[in-house]
């Protein structure tokens, strides 16, 4: 029997079993997907939010404001990138100004620091593309960018390092209470623990549901995105924010710690719970509604589009914490936005929640730092060309967009937790990110992870599952 | 560091042609990089038929028209390297590259003679909304896939795009074993080679839906099917004109990006309309003894073309190098591509530098029927030549001579343009 399950290898859950392996505890996450961060954590905004949009006195505004205070220390700690760029409100019209105002307040309650309103002409200073319509903005220097695959994988590589074990391709599609605990049933058998924690996004209404009479109901909130090439990475430098107006909610442009341009989301409640697809209606709304902070966004430079889920709770709370009737069992659901943000906060919270059921104590062997995919393009010439002789697989190039040597794709592969598909790959390394978007690399790749993992061509995929690239060999059927 | 006269960027058969004729011309110290496995560019992966008419009078397999060239290269003793990357170009011809063996190098040259091919547009680039499963490649990388490791991407085809990668792999796919559904062209005519329509999709019974797009696209894990509709003129789907296809594989030959991020990395002023280099009559960039030929300057569909501008682009560095070139006098002629006519290469000509002969090349923006070539110097057409048919998908010629432009020493500017008769 395990001491604590943690459902979902999504940010909370990686979160919450880094934190957990600060202490002597016999810790398991079990994932449906074929690797971490393939829920919602992996199609989002990829801010840190600086923390004034949410309600005084939530608990989202708590994990909110602790959670980026302390991005910038693990980000160096477990070596992911973290920009802190700061964030821009925008307000376009002048009878909106007291929600401008408002939002500062909120902001100044929450203990936002720095947050201060910008007029237009230094607004046009810090911003040149700013909206020709903008008037005023809230400034929040804590604002930040993050890369959202790299802090879950950091987060789950180092829980990993310090003892926690992963089970990938694992579902759980029932609970039972048990003498002392819980029994899982999944689709690869039974698993047991003392403890459960509930981080399965979208789906932690199904979880939860499982074990508690006081049922809650996730709604996915789609969001769609478009992605613009690098070559428009600096149209604006802060993250721009529209202030809710008559437009509705409105569309952020920004820059992304890789140096490309997001624009998005929408908000659309959907049904389907893996409906991440995108629409039309939806990509031309990004399409429009950015002009109205932002002008001239070079549109024509789109290289990808995609789309995420919140995972909206009715009461938009984050809901963390024991379940009075179900004892050992913990929720980590309704995480929808500020969820990045909040994670450090949140995997802290888990884990004390864990500690004062289980009484934990201390593991004297915790290492509370990881080194991330090594980055030749960060080294000297002389140093890049000692690793080239030391490893020449670093002299090769296997993306040519974003410039990723076999050497880092390999490092993907070979370490823990390491990646078994395309997608696997390209999120820790980039390769097939940019902008011809896997053309070039992609057969590259599929003969690295054959090769790597002794697996046939035919079975290697996207994503897992039935995700195969190559379905044969030529003139097989024939 | 190391010092070469001559550096090529890409080994495919514009950087093979341009190696070849500038050894002809006298330069011995060439170095082509190549970040492939072997010379010869796209050519590798185009094992059908069709290369060559022009240059050879035989028909060639793309590997066979590559060879030849190569075997030129290696007869005449040029230097290359294989698996390198050309990771950056400076202002001043300082070539940044690396591979295995030597690691990151840099290379001082006299010229560089850009080479370096194009890429396909990719999904993303049109903004097709639905899932993001597997099954949805671009032509030429299932065409590397099929074509030289031997894997198929799957058995039920739809095809976006009727570009001649797509067209040529709608009969590789037939060929292989995987039906080809339908292949929809977004706009009212294709944008491949006639001959390719012909003996790629009605000789295999596909059809060709133009004025088409896909409007979604499905399947989670693995593409199970796509929905295309037709447009309206201004390309926008029509509602209630769905359609349904089951398949498991979407192919997208939506058009070639010449690939020049080097080239801005350098400083090379570039064309909106080609995505590739301005270039003056000796194909020759913004920045002096910086060449560019082949794909990377504009889009060819016959590589015969390809092989005939990079013997010139060879040739025009070789003069540099050699110091041959007479000095401009200043004088500078522009060519002013109007009305249907898209751009021309060169798009600058100074006559004291022109060859005997030049060729300018060109595309037209739409389809026209029964319509003159014509072009004017100033206001005086001085030539006009018939055509039955123009498309986008096939580039056009005009040959000006040096005698002729050299007879009018008030000359600014060259006219293209099509006239409806
Ligand atoms: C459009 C959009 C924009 C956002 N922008 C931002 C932002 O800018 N800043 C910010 O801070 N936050 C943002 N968020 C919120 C943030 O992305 C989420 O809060 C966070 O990623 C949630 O992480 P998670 O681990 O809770 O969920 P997920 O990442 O979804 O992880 C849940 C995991 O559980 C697994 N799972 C589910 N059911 C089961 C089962 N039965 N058995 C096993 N495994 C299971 C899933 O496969 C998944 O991997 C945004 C969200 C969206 C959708
Ligand atoms: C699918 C397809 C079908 C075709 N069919 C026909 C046909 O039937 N008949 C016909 O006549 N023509 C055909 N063509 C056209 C013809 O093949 C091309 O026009 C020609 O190959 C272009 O030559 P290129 O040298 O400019 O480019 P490429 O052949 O693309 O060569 C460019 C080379 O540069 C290298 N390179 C690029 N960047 C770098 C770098 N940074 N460092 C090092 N090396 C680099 C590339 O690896 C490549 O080898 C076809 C083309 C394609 C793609």
């Amino acid at each position: 029997m395990y001491d604590v399950i943690i459902i979902g290898a999504g940010v909370s859950g990686a979160a919450a079993a880094r934190e957990l392996s600060r202490y002597q505890v016999k810790a398991c996450v079990l994932e449906k997907e074929e690797d971490v961060c393939c829920g919602t954590s992996k199609a989002n905004s990829a801010i840190a939010h600086a923390g004034y949009d949410a309600a005084n006195g939530s608990l989202m505004a708590k994990l909110n404001v602790q959670g980026n205070k302390m991005m910038a220390q693990l980000s160096k700690d477990l070596d992911f990138e973290f920009i802190q760029n700061g964030s821009l409100v925008v307000c376009t019209e002048e009878e909106n100004r007291p929600g401008l105002e408002a939002l500062l307040e909120r902001g100044i309650k929450n203990g936002v620091e720095g947050l201060r309103i910008v007029e237009r002409e230094e607004l046009v200073e810090m911003e040149p593309n700013i909206s020709d319509e903008a008037v005023a903005a809230l400034y929040a220097p804590t604002g930040g960018i993050v890369c959202p695959f790299n802090l879950n994988i950091a987060l789950a590589e180092n829980a990993c390092a310090n003892g926690v074990e992963f089970r990938f391709n694992t579902q759980v599609e029932e609970i039972e209470r048990i003498q002392g605990g819980y029994r899982l049933k999944t689709n690869q058998g039974d698993v047991e623990a003392k403890c459960v924690v509930n981080a399965a996004g979208v789906f932690a209404d199904e979880i939860h549901n499982m074990v508690s009479e006081k049922k809650i109901t996730i709604i996915p909130r789609r969001g769609d995105y478009c992605l613009l090439d690098k070559t428009a990475g600096n149209h604006v430098k802060r993250t721009i924010f529209a202030l809710p107006g008559k437009y509705g909610k409105g569309i952020l442009v920004s820059p992304t710690v890789h140096g490309n341009l997001i624009v998005g989301p929408t908000a659309i409640d959907i049904q389907d719970k893996e409906g991440t697809n995108t629409t039309r209606a939806g990509l031309d709304e990004v399409i429009t509604k950015c002009a109205n902070t932002v002008k001239n966004v070079p549109l024509r430079q789109v290289i990808t589009s995609f789309a995420g889920l919140r995972a909206h709770e009715e009461g938009h709370e984050f809901l963390i914490g024991e379940l009075p009737d179900a004892p050992g069992f913990v929720d980590c659901a309704g995480i929808e936005s500020p969820g990045l943000t909040s994670s450090p906060a949140i995997g802290c919270m888990v884990a004390e929640i864990i500690k004062g059921i289980l009484d934990l104590k201390e593991n004297p062997d915790f290492v509370g730092t990881r080194k991330g995919i090594l980055n030749p393009e960060t080294l000297s010439m002389e140093e890049r060309n000692a690793l080239i002789k030391e490893k020449p697989a670093y002299g090769n190039i296997i993306c040519r967009c974003e410039m990723v040597t076999e050497g880092e794709i390999l490092d993907a592969i070979h370490r823990p937790l390491g990646a078994k598909s395309l997608d696997g790959v390209k999120r820790r390394t980039r390769a097939g990110m940019g902008r011809c978007q896997a053309g070039f690399c992609s057969p590259r790749t599929m003969e690295i992870l054959s090769r790597e993992l002794s697996m046939d061509m035919m079975e290697i995929t996207k994503s897992g599952g039935k995700s195969s690239f190559v379905v044969g060999t030529n003139k097989d059927q024939i | 560091m190391k010092a070469y006269d001559i550096v090529i960027i890409g080994g495919g058969p514009a950087g093979l042609a341009a190696a070849v004729s500038a050894k002809e011309k006298g330069v011995d110290s060439i170095l082509i990089l190549e970040r492939d496995k072997e010379l010869g560019g796209i050519l590798n992966q185009c094992i059908h038929n069709g290369f060559g008419l022009h240059t050879f009078k035989e028909e060639l397999t793309g590997p066979e028209y590559a060879a030849r060239f190569i075997k030129q290269v290696l007869d005449l003793g040029i230097e290359y390297k294989l698996h390198t990357m050309v990771m950056d170009i400076s202002h001043d011809k300082v070539v940044t590259a690396m591979n295995r063996e030597e690691g990151m190098f840099t290379i001082q040259a006299k010229t560089v003679i850009l080479a370096m091919g194009c890429r396909e547009r990719s999904r993303g680039a049109l903004n097709i909304p639905g899932y993001r499963p597997a099954g949805i490649y671009s032509a030429g990388t299932a065409q590397r896939l099929v074509n030289r490791e031997g894997f198929m991407p799957g058995r039920e085809v739809v095809i976006l795009g009727s570009g001649d990668i797509g067209l040529i792999m709608a009969r590789r796919m037939t060929f292989e074993g995987a039906k080809v559904k339908v292949v929809a062209e977004l706009m009212p005519y294709s944008g491949g080679l006639k001959r390719n329509i012909v003996q790629c999709l009605d000789d295999y019974g596909i059809p060709l839906k133009l004025s088409h797009t896909v409007v979604e696209i499905r399947g989670k894990e693995r593409l199970t099917g796509i929905t295309i509709a037709e447009v309206d003129s201004k390309g926008k789907p029509i509602p209630g004109t769905e359609e349904d296809y089951d398949c498991d594989t979407l192919l997208l030959s939506v058009g070639l990006i010449p690939e020049n991020e080097l080239s801005r990395g350098a400083g090379v002023e570039m064309s909106p309309i080609t995505s590739g280099p301005l270039v003056n009559e000796s194909l020759e960039t913004n920045i002096e003894g910086v060449f560019a030929c082949g794909n990377v300057l504009h889009v060819h569909d016959l590589v015969d073309f390809v092989s005939e501008e990079a013997g010139a682009a060879g040739r025009n560095a070789a003069a540099f190098v050699m110091g041959e070139r007479r000095t401009s006098q200043g004088r500078e002629i522009k060519l002013n591509p109007i009305e249907g006519v898209r751009y021309t290469v060169p798009s600058v000509i100074h006559p004291d530098q022109m060859d005997d002969k030049l060729t300018v090349r060109f595309r037209v923006g739409n389809v026209y029927k029964n319509c003159y070539i014509s072009v004017y110097f100033d206001d005086e057409r001085i030539s006009r030549r018939k055509r039955p048919v123009v498309a986008p998908g096939e580039m056009e010629e005009i040959k000006l001579e040096r005698e002729k432009l050299l007879s009018y020493p008030d000359l600014k500017t060259i006219t293209v343009k099509i006239e409806e008769a």
